[in-house]
């Protein structure tokens, strides 16, 4: 950490995981649970021939949020595309059950998720899948428990794959103009449903359908932030004391609001032919205007919604 | 992938008590270096695991190098590379070093 920049003040995009966990908490309250010391590394790897990393590509503790007690997960999206592995997982998971045990016993009020990933490990699919898996069931116990899970998205690897699937499940999703959220990347769906279906090398394409502007339109994410690690902070701060409990009534509440948007939307081929037909000003250039031009735009009807 | 430790005595021993420190990350041409103070006196040593086979002379050079510019004494620096330059091994080793002179 550089001591000209403070950690709160560097961009989200450019940090390390550890970078974002120190400017995301107060300042120095950070504790990490199985720390690089310990060498917890994929036992995988190296049978591809492959260096490990020493956390496993993967970042987990406890610190305070404005005062509260949060847990907080950052996967390191240059490692391997931020992918999960079996100690990877596992230590994603070993949290998410922990703050699900301490619900309600001065445990944390949230977990912060920090994704930064492409999905799985090819080189640990299964072990991958499993955790996965995992990860998905302790994210839902978390929240059943009474503790908010919120996803910040905005690393260079999006949350793609199973992680894609991770970020719906939480109770909040905050972004920046960088992040992507997907299941299938725009490389896999060029290469099983050909160019075009879809121009993975068209970058205004993928971001136009995948990225944070469309997500925070469409109520695929709550919050959009400036790429700075203290506007995510802020937005955390804001979300992990206005999170509603999880019930059967909100999933049904979200399932009528993915219906309707159906219904509304799913002829559209473009998420600027939604603009069109959602009435937003100036459609065409919705991915062009600045950040300040974008925070004013209106969210489309039903997109604020408690249904997550 | 290649794995070899490259042992030195240093001038000095580091000041400061912080136990550990972590720099860098495992991505192409980059590294990642965790650096504990665990070493008796003056010893310090460089694990290296690199997924480059065939560079260990060049490794020596560099490690060499750095344990005589910054005498890091007392210090077990543990790599895990990803194919980095030599200038980006250097520039994460004295990285290491100099968080261990901070506080924790």
């Amino acid at each position: 950490m550089s001591d000209l920049l403070q950690a709160h003040e560097v961009d989200f995009y450019e940090a390390s995981a550890r970078e974002r966990i120190a400017g995301i908490l107060d300042s120095g309250s950070f504790r990490e649970f199985i720390g690089p010391e310990q060498r917890a590394m994929s036992p995988h790897l190296p049978q591809f021939n492959l260096t490990g990393a020493f956390d496993d590509g993967i970042v987990v503790g406890s610190g305070k949020l404005a005062g509260r007690a949060v847990f907080i997960a950052a996967q390191e999206g240059r490692f391997l595309g931020g992918a999960f592995g079996e100690v990877h997982g596992a230590k994603l998971v070993g949290l998410l059950r922990a703050a699900r045990d301490q619900a309600g016993k001065g445990g944390p009020r949230a977990v912060l998720l920090l994704l930064d990933t492409g999905g799985v490990r090819l080189q640990e699919a299964n072990a991958g899948e499993l955790s996965i898996s995992e990860t998905i069931n302790a994210i839902i116990e978390a929240r059943l428990a009474g503790v908010a899970v919120v996803a910040l998205i905005g690393g260079r690897s999006g949350a793609f794959g199973g992680g894609g699937i991770v970020t719906a499940c939480c109770s909040r999703i905050i972004v920046s103009q960088h992040a992507r959220i997907g299941v299938s990347g725009p490389e896999v769906i060029e290469t099983n449903k050909g160019v075009e279906e879809f121009d993975s090398k068209d970058r205004a394409l993928v971001w136009r359908i995948t990225g944070g502007r469309t997500r925070a339109l469409l109520g695929g994410a709550d919050r959009y932030v400036r790429d700075r690690v203290k506007d995510f902070r802020a937005a955390a701060i804001d979300l992990i004391t206005t999170t509603p409990p999880f019930t059967a009534a909100m999933l049904a509440a979200e399932q009528r609001r993915l219906a309707d948007r159906l219904q509304r939307y799913g002829a559209c081929r473009d998420s600027t032919d939604i603009w069109h037909k959602a009435g937003l000003p100036d459609p065409d250039r919705i991915d062009d205007i600045s950040e300040d031009a974008f925070l004013a735009v209106p969210r489309l009807p039903g997109a604020d919604h408690d249904a997550r | 992938m290649e794995r070899f430790e490259i042992r030195g005595t240093a001038a000095r021993r580091v000041p400061g008590d912080r136990r550990q420190a972590i720099t860098g990350v495992n991505a192409s041409g980059n590294l990642e270096v965790l650096v504990e103070r665990v070493l008796p006196g003056n010893e310090c040593v460089v694990e290296v695991a690199t997924t480059i086979t065939g560079f260990r002379d060049l490794w020596q050079a560099v490690i060499e190098d750095f344990f005589e510019r910054c005498a890091p004494g007392g210090l077990r620096f543990s790599i895990n590379d990803g194919g980095a330059r030599p200038d980006v091994v250097t520039l994460r080793l004295m990285q290491g070093a100099r968080l261990m002179e901070g506080g924790e």
